[in-house]
């Protein structure tokens, strides 16, 4: 099978050599498929960043996601040069990591940012969010689970599937401790969607599909959904029903994009960006500048580079030789997917309000990081589609 | 490349994940889809909404009110004025949004204020039809000022705790006030806010009555309005339009303050004395007119108000009883004797003369019924002098009587000449006058049209009482009396009787006149014919002194009588004060200082005391006032009216010689 990269051009032997050169320093980014379309999120993203907190002397934050998007595609290289099979040795320890991680955010060590008790304040301005790395160790955990194959295995036994769920019900449990829920629902996403690429028998989903919603149902009866999560639900159905209160975010929201129009209102013009109408602008809410700044040609750019990279994971999955690597670049682009899915999705009065960043868009160094390190892992799955083992 | 999820046996145990991942791929591809899609309903089908609304959560704006203009006098006296006041408002929309519904900040509001919080509550709550007063007539988006006699302490006090106070705001506003007190209310009007569904309504009250009603417009001058623009915490951050507020012009008005004091005094005294005699008085008037121009120097009214009552909320009970009608301007009464100058016009004109001598006997037999002079007197022979002087009535019902029959009496000729009615027409009587001010009463000249008219109108209601009577009065003659009128009304009540002509000669009947309209008559007799509408109002003039423009009382008639006629009535009626019916209220008075003319009227109304009339002008050779009268169930019009009007007039006298004296004292110091 030939695969032609987008950088596998035949030349004369000649000059073969010369390019052979540039290529293998290029190499540093060996999927360019990927990697313009994340660079052209981070990029836009950074200056959308930079427009919503325009207004406030002496605020760092453009300058700080400048450093988590160089560190995350430093991080998004060394991912790419990664042998798979190297990299599938250390899961154990990725995962572990991961789970200590999460631990610890339930320890003294924790503390609560915006009201979310999922970070870990290291020194002066440097905290992390350890539910942003169990995301992608999780994702490896999981494919190592379900692509193993045993010889003549076309699909993961009933074994695989149960260690697979046992390997995400511990890091959702612990998300749902702090508690996140949009987060632990990234989880949930990605392990359906990763079970389902795995080819694990229908039955299997099926299952899940029937535990989720038992869980649903558990949580209505036993009164563990909060007040204002029930809120943000009804505001969802009738988002003028309290514009000052819960609805307010929402109600924001919506009108600093439809108050974009076609063309919007042109970077750092944005009125109701420049009033920080919309709360949580630079950060959930910054496809609100994308929309009021850029207009509908702009924030449409940012869905259609999303869903080109998606595309382009897809397509990687597919050619993958391996189910491992098919089931990883499955994972990565099943939580990408949702996450855009449900932060565009709220600002927009879509879905309920839900803590969930726009990938490689939204101000926030643990989540840019590791989402370009994910691009790295899909890199990494492509480059062991053109050098086949 | 790709293939279905369904796979050929041979495949089997190699790596085929193209099925789940189609399905993935739809998946993705259909929620970014669902997202362009959103996109595009939120930003190109719905955006211009968003964009207005935009702009409202970015824009505020702040109106500014305009100080609205003074009312003053001919020199100049303010009549309305304003000083300003730290006033409490509170914002109706952001009370209800709170959580008990503002009962909490009202509380710690009253407390702050020292009142008792029903009444700031009260004040605070939307009129209803339910919803007795005190409450907001206004609309609930504007501010509702809930205390206006604030000192500046307790306002300071909590425009600084913004937060203790959400939706309670304190301003320095101008408040209405009225350096004469009740005189002249019912001119001058009063304000109240603009009522909900008035689609010009601002957020400053408007004229509701009177002149501030009539000028509003030019009272009130214009609103300013600041555009600021705002952040999500409502911090201002810059400008975007500012429109200054425009104060409202000043009404200069011909009423002279000192004669409108001297005029209510009298009319209070007059109605103070009446009633020591026993007479209701419940109601009455004083108007004095400029007899040349048509200017209104004077209006009292009885019973008036404080209009300071309207600062600040006024309760049901106090608004139920505020008399908010214009006896001088909406108040009819029939005009009794004082009518006889009009009668006496006809009748010159008709041919008599008014020179000749007739018989004035006790009564006159007119269709069988005797009609009687004023207590019967037989007074001999006389002339047209002496008849108005003395208020002889039978040489009237005489006069009255011929016109009738020449005019076809019970089988009236196709264009009856009616010519004491044309004539109280050209006085100005049956018609509005157009006095700058709303509500005006028309009056009413009877004739044979409308008592036809009349009769059509009630006939269905006379013909059942006379059947069925008035059972449940219990007054049995009284009753006895309204079941023949309502049989005689039901049977022939369209007919114009010779005996309608009669009383109509003499003020008597279905004639009605408003205390304005009886001035401007007088005034047109007093001026040699011209009949004007009258004008309060004098001049509309800026805040920085410019005139915006003056008012005239127009000239809407001329009375059609010989100017020799005119005089002789003049003439005539200068012998009433000095000699006849109102010679008993002049006793004493200083005729040489001004002398006055003027007649008595004593209108009779079954079931209720007479009407008390008394109708002048003066000085008697060049008239310059025209001053009228009227108490309701006052007596005759020599024992009750006619005093009042004497004291106007010495009043008047009294101010003329003050202000001589003061001329010549300036002439004096040059």
């Amino acid at each position: 099978m030939t695969t032609l990269g987008p950088l596998s051009v035949r030349l004369p032997a000649s000059r073969a050599t010369r390019r052979r050169a540039w290529a293998a320093r290029l190499a540093f980014f060996p999927a360019w498929g990927l990697v313009l379309p994340a660079a052209a999120l981070s990029a836009i993203g950074l200056l959308l960043v930079w427009s919503a907190t325009r207004n406030e002397p002496g605020s760092t934050l453009p300058q700080r996601q400048a450093l988590s998007v160089g560190i995350g595609f430093a991080l998004m290289w060394a991912v790419s040069r990664i042998d798979l099979r190297v990299l599938r040795a250390y899961v154990p320890v990725l995962y572990l990591l991961g789970l200590v991680g999460l631990v610890a955010v339930l320890t003294p060590l924790g503390r609560t940012i915006n009201g979310s008790h999922a970070w870990i304040v290291l020194g002066d301005g440097l905290q992390f969010q350890p539910s942003e790395f169990a995301k992608a160790a999780t994702v490896l955990a999981l494919a190592t689970a379900l692509g193993e194959r045993r010889d003549g295995e076309r699909r993961p036994g009933a074994g695989a599937v149960l260690l697979a769920l046992g390997l995400a019900a511990l890091p959702v449990g612990l998300i749902a401790l702090q508690p996140d829920h949009g987060t632990a629902l990234v989880f949930l996403v990605l392990t359906t969607g990763m079970i389902a690429v795995s080819g694990a028998p229908k039955r299997w989903f099926a299952a899940f599909a029937a535990a989720g919603a038992a869980g649903l149902l558990l949580v209505w009866r036993l009164d563990l959904i909060r007040p204002y999560q029930l809120q943000r639900l009804m505001v969802l159905a009738d988002p003028d029903a309290d514009p000052m209160g819960v609805g307010y975010n929402a109600t924001q929201a919506r009108i600093a994009i439809g108050s974009g129009g076609l063309l919007g209102k042109g970077l750092f013009h944005g009125e109701q960006t420049a009033g920080h109408f919309v709360p949580e602008q630079h950060t959930d809410f910054i496809f609100t500048v994308a929309g009021e700044e850029l207009g509908f040609l702009g924030a449409a750019c940012v869905i259609l580079l999303m869903l080109a990279l998606l595309w382009r994971g897809l397509w990687i999955a597919a050619k993958s030789p391996s189910p491992f690597g098919t089931v990883v670049a499955g994972g990565v682009v099943c939580w990408l997917a949702f996450q855009t899915f449900v932060n565009v999705g709220m600002t927009m009065g879509l879905l309920p309000v839900a803590g969930l960043p726009l990938p490689f868009v939204s101000y926030g160094g643990s989540a840019t990081i590791s989402s370009l390190a994910a691009v790295g892992l899909l890199a990494a799955v492509n480059r062991r589609t053109r050098t086949p083992a | 490349m790709r293939r279905t999820a369904r796979q050929r046996p041979s495949d089997r145990g190699r790596h085929r994940p193209q099925g789940r991942l189609t399905l993935v791929f739809v998946v993705v591809t259909a929620l970014m889809l669902t997202l362009l899609g959103r996109l595009w309903y939120l930003q190109i089908v719905t955006g211009p909404s968003y964009v207005r609304a935009a702009t409202e959560s970015r824009v505020r704006s702040v109106v500014l009110p305009p100080v609205r203009g003074q009312i003053v006098d001919a020199h100049g006296r303010p009549l309305v004025a304003n000083e300003t006041k730290p006033q409490v408002s509170v914002d109706y929309m952001a009370l209800i949004h709170q959580p008990d519904g503002g009962t909490d900040v009202l509380t710690r509001l009253a407390r702050a204020l020292g009142r008792p919080y029903q009444e700031i509550a009260d004040r605070a709550r939307l009129c209803a039809r339910d919803v007795p007063r005190p409450c907001w007539p206004g609309s609930p988006y504007q501010p509702i000022v809930v205390a206006d006699d604030v000192s500046v302490r307790t306002a300071l006090w909590i425009a600084e705790r913004q937060d203790e106070f959400p939706g309670v705001s304190t301003a320095l506003r101008p408040v209405r006030t009225y350096p004469l007190g009740s005189a002249a209310a019912h001119v001058l009007g009063y304000l109240q806010p603009p009522s909900p569904d008035d689609p010009e309504g601002g957020p400053e009250l408007i004229g509701r009555d009177g002149l501030e009603a009539q000028y509003d417009r030019e009272l009130a001058g214009r609103t300013g309005i600041r555009q600021v623009a705002v952040d999500s915490t409502g911090k201002v951050t810059g400008l975007i339009r500012e429109e200054a507020a425009v104060a409202g012009d000043t009404l200069v008005t011909s009423i002279d303050a000192r004669i409108q004091e001297v005029a209510e005094r009298a009319l209070t005294r007059a109605v103070a004395a009446a009633r020591k005699r026993g007479e209701p008085a419940d109601s009455g008037a004083a108007v004095v007119l400029e007899a040349k121009t048509g200017r209104v120097t004077a209006i009292a009214d009885y019973p008036t108000y404080d209009p300071g009552v309207w600062t600040g909320g006024i309760s049901q009970h106090d608004y139920e009883d505020l008399p908010l009608v214009s006896a001088a301007v909406q108040g009819q009464w029939p005009p009794g004797s004082t009518w006889k100058v009009t009668s006496t016009a006809a009748a010159a004109k008709a041919g008599y003369s008014l020179r000749s001598s007739y018989d004035c006997p006790g009564g006159y037999k007119i269709g069988g019924r005797v009609f009687h002079n004023f207590e019967s007197a037989e007074l001999g022979r006389m002339d047209m002098r002496r008849a108005l002087v003395v208020s002889c009535d039978t040489i009237f019902y005489r006069f009255a009587e011929k016109m009738w029959r020449r005019d076809g009496g019970l089988k009236p000729v196709k264009r009856p000449k009616d010519p004491m009615q044309a004539m109280a027409r050209e006085f100005g009587f049956g018609a509005a006058t157009g006095v700058d001010l709303p509500h005006e009463a028309p009056g009413r000249v009877p004739d044979r049209a409308w008592k036809k008219a009349n009769w059509e109108r009630t006939k269905a209601d006379s013909c059942r009482r006379a059947k069925t009577g008035y059972p449940e009065l219990s007054d049995r003659k009284r009753a006895a009396y309204l079941k023949a009128l309502a049989a005689d009304n039901c049977r022939s009540g369209g007919v114009w009787w010779a005996g309608d002509a009669a009383n109509f000669s003499i003020g008597q009947g279905d004639v009605l006149v408003t205390p304005l309209q009886l001035a401007r008559g007088y005034a047109a007799l007093a001026n040699g014919g011209t009949v004007f509408s009258p004008r309060i109002g004098k001049q509309v003039v800026r805040p920085d002194g410019t005139v915006v423009r003056t008012i005239t009382p127009p000239v809407v008639g001329r009375i059609d009588a010989s100017r020799k006629t005119l005089r002789f009535i003049r003439d005539s009626l200068a012998g009433v004060p000095r000699s006849g019916t109102a010679a008993g209220a002049f006793e004493g008075y200083a005729f040489k200082r001004l002398p006055v003319a003027g007649k008595t009227g004593t209108a009779e109304a079954y079931g209720r005391q007479d009407t008390s009339w008394f109708a002048s002008f003066g000085p008697v050779k060049k008239p310059k006032y025209v001053v009228v009268v009227v108490v309701s169930q006052g007596g005759t019009g020599g024992t009750t009216a006619a005093p009042a009007a004497r004291e106007i007039w010495e009043g008047i006298a009294a101010l003329a010689h003050d202000k001589k004296h003061d001329k010549k004292k300036d002439k004096r110091k040059r």
